[in-house]
């Protein structure tokens, strides 16, 4: 079949399995809400935008008044159905929010894994593979123990330290105009273990603060709100856009770079725009929702398992069928009696799941 | 059609090559050659534009290859690769098509028929099309190599580079890859190959560029290229030239890196045995003397393509007195005397009769009545026997007597 055509079927198909998951992750929770509330409450829910106007407001930076933008998005709701007030509020201020971000977070980790382990040609590689989380987690951990010292919100923080780790590697790994692969593995490493460091130092030093930043460490989407979503949702979209229009090219890099060049691909300069998009997806995935691990691990390699390791399909693929499945680990998450950490659940599903598929099937190499 | 002009490479700081020069024209299959190290891959990556050579230039078609796009650079020049692991199940058509990434672009369409008529005839072409459903890591090795050469063919370029294209090949791959890329070139390509065996090189190739010590050595026709003196500086080791009993080209035998022994050793013998230890005696950096050996003998023919000094005599005839004389003078400066599998014949019984020390070897159908009995008449108790070739060397260094060493301070 082509490869088109099979595409668009795997696609449809887990995007009818995201939207089942979706409404039955928003079923389930400590009030009862029956299957047929929940798609009128999420039809309810559906925006459509329709302009955008920018309000000027003044934010304070240490100390100082800053005008900062705002973009203000007018939305069109083309449902009004009728849904008990009660069970329309829960559904769409708490769950939807809620799972529309974990839909957003797996989305953009699983993408930017494809990329990353097509990219590095490694199996173990993951979207933090050059410090993205662990940038993040610095300035996520900074802000949350010493909340004066760092004028930003914790995901500002978050974010701007993924990219400067990530950037920071790239810089490292970089000689001249050229970026061997191998190295920036290793700068990777490294410079993910002198994070790792500085992390658990301010943990030592974070005091009352030490459980809001295990928490956050571990993944947790708890408290999530549309603004999040807002801001994940066009960015990850975008930068899959982005992603998805190399998936050409990446599946020549999946040759090696010297036969890639030799098919006309530009490589460094190929591998700067991969690199820097996949990381930026990231960044903003973990600012967002913690470091929530294993996802952009497995959801690639199940993906790869299933559709082969042509990117055209592989990467649209993985992305949907990340999304349905931080949904509906969240789910697991949060329904039990004492809500835990995302990041516990795909861990705690994955593994295992990854480890069967191992032993069965070849996941020896991508 | 590549055209290479006063190319310098370094690497590392370390100049691979200096001011090479060669060009390869349309229609024609050039082999690279040269010892490991010699930079052949190295060249390779410079004319496709995967390194930037220090100085000078390549032109492919005319077109600077430094100037080009990596879109252009796809369009004019296709890599086969040597290592030809994939390391991913693609399909070997999925493989075949990326052939033609340099013809899409990322957003505007592409010609889906073009690319789908140029991946077709390369798999036809390279006879791959039979398993082009399957993962490209399931066929066999050969058919990965004809799957790269297919690959390369999709790309539709006017000149085709091939980096030891036989290099994992069985001898039956090795022919029919090569006999393809020369059809290819026949039918309008220039394709420079980088190719180990010289023997195929001389074979399947129009010409022949010798690449050592950092420059192009010598270039020209195989017959021409491939001499045992221009090889053996290339290759710092002694080669023997011969023209190839069937295909008729020249064949190459290398005979590995020369370790000059001070040890003279005469052969005396027939057939397949002598002849091994002419070979294995010579290889050893001993010199070689041998007689009488019959004319046309393996023997013979073995000493006298390494250029050793021999006698030879008709085969079953009678030695004369000049044939004695020249196998006695050429005895007296040996310092072991060996063997191997001689004739029956009872005039060579007298030149056994050695003052020196004397190694019989038995030959394949194992120790002959015949030698026995003449080996009798050497003085026992300086001769030794070896039941191969193979182990002649062992033998001969044992009985060698010993020279002085010069005395140290």
């Amino acid at each position: 079949m082509h490869t088109g055509v099979r595409t668009l079927w795997w696609s449809v198909g887990l995007s009818v399995i995201l939207v089942a998951v979706v409404l039955a992750s928003a079923t389930i929770g400590p009030v009862a809400i029956d299957a047929l509330t929940v798609a009128r409450a999420t039809l309810n829910a559906v925006a459509v935008p329709v302009g955008v106007s920018v309000a000027v407001e003044s934010a304070g930076v240490f100390g100082a008044s800053v005008p900062v933008p705002v973009p203000d998005v007018s939305y069109y709701y083309p449902f009004s159905l009728s849904v008990p007030t009660t069970a329309e509020v829960i559904v769409r201020r708490v769950r939807l929010p809620r799972i529309a971000l974990a839909a957003v977070v797996g989305f953009s980790l699983s993408s930017a894994g494809a990329v990353m382990q097509g990219f590095f040609r490694n199996p173990m590689a993951d979207p933090s593979i050059i410090g993205v989380s662990s940038g993040a987690a610095v300035g996520a951990v900074a802000t949350i123990a010493f909340p004066l010292a760092i004028p930003f919100g914790l995901q500002a923080a978050a974010f701007a330290g993924a990219l400067a780790a990530a950037f920071g590697v790239y810089a490292i790994a970089s000689e001249g105009n050229r970026t061997p692969v191998a190295t920036l593995l290793l700068a990777g490493v490294a410079v993910q273990t002198l994070l790792g460091a500085a992390v658990s130092y301010m943990l030592l030093q974070s005091g009352q603060s030490l459980r809001e930043a295990v928490y956050w460490l571990m993944g947790q989407l708890s408290g999530s709100s549309w603004a999040e979503v807002e801001v994940t949702l066009p960015l990850a979209v975008l930068a899959f856009a982005v992603l998805y229009a190399y998936a050409r090219d990446l599946n020549v890099l999946l040759l090696g770079e010297a036969d890639a060049h030799t098919l006309g691909i530009e490589v460094e300069r190929t591998k700067r725009i991969l690199l820097a998009v996949a990381s930026i997806i990231t960044a903003a995935a973990v600012s967002v929702a913690g470091v929530i691990g294993f996802v952009g691990l497995i959801v690639p390699h199940v993906m790869r398992l299933l559709v082969g390791p042509d990117h055209r399909i592989l990467l649209p693929t993985s992305a949907l069928a990340g999304a349905a499945f931080l949904v509906a680990a969240d789910t697991f998450a949060r329904a039990g009696p004492a809500e835990v950490p995302v990041g516990i659940v795909t861990a705690a599903l994955g593994a295992p799941f990854f480890l069967y598929l191992l032993r069965n099937r070849e996941v020896h190499a991508l | 059609m590549i055209d290479v002009d006063g190319l310098t490479v370094a690497r590392g700081g370390v100049t691979v090559f200096e001011d090479v020069s060669l060009t390869v024209e349309e229609g024609e299959f050039v082999a690279l050659v040269g010892p490991n190290g010699a930079g052949k891959t190295t060249l390779l990556q410079a004319i496709n534009g995967v390194l930037t050579p220090g100085s000078g230039i390549v032109r492919v078609d005319g077109r600077p290859i430094g100037d080009c796009s990596a879109r252009d650079r796809g369009r004019l020049v296709a890599t086969v690769p040597q290592d030809t692991h994939v390391g991913f199940d693609f399909s070997v058509e999925d493989i075949v098509a990326m052939g033609r990434t340099p013809y899409h672009t990322r957003f505007g369409r592409t010609d889906r028929e073009a690319d789908n008529r140029a991946v077709r005839r390369a798999l036809e072409r390279t006879d791959t099309a039979r398993f082009a459903d399957r993962p490209v890591d399931e066929v066999s090795g050969g058919e990965r190599q004809r799957v790269l050469l297919a690959r390369a063919l999709a790309q539709d370029t006017p000149a085709l580079l091939l980096d030891e294209p036989t290099a994992s090949l069985d001898v039956n791959h090795q022919v029919e890859t090569l006999s393809l890329v020369s059809d290819l070139a026949a039918s309008g390509k220039a394709a420079l190959a980088a190719i180990h065996d010289l023997d195929l090189a001389a074979r399947f190739c129009d010409r022949i560029v010798l690449l050592a010590d950092g420059r192009v050595l010598a270039n020209g026709s195989p017959a021409a290229v491939l001499d045992a003196t221009s090889l053996g500086a290339a290759f710092d080791a002694d080669a023997a030239v011969t023209t190839h009993p069937t295909t008729g080209t020249p064949s190459v035998t290398a005979l590995g890196e020369r370790r000059d022994r001070d040890l003279t050793v005469h052969v005396v013998g027939t057939g397949r045995t002598a002849a091994r230890v002419i070979a294995r005696l010579h290889d050893a950096g001993a010199t070689v003397t041998a007689g009488p050996l019959p004319e046309g003998d393996l023997a013979a023919e073995t000493a006298r393509a390494r250029g050793l000094e021999t006698v030879t005599a008709p085969a079953f005839g009678s030695l004369d007195r000049g044939v004695r004389d020249r196998v006695a003078r050429l005895r007296e400066e040996a310092a072991v005397l060996v063997a191997a599998d001689p004739p029956r014949a009872d005039g060579i019984a007298g030149l056994l009769d050695a003052h020196i020390p004397v190694v019989t070897v038995d030959g394949a159908g194992g120790p002959d009545a015949g030698a026995q009995r003449q080996t009798a008449s050497a003085r026992p108790e300086t001769t030794t026997r070896v039941a191969s070739p193979a182990h002649v060397l062992e033998a001969v260094v044992t009985v060698a007597p010993e020279r002085e060493l010069p005395a140290d301070d």
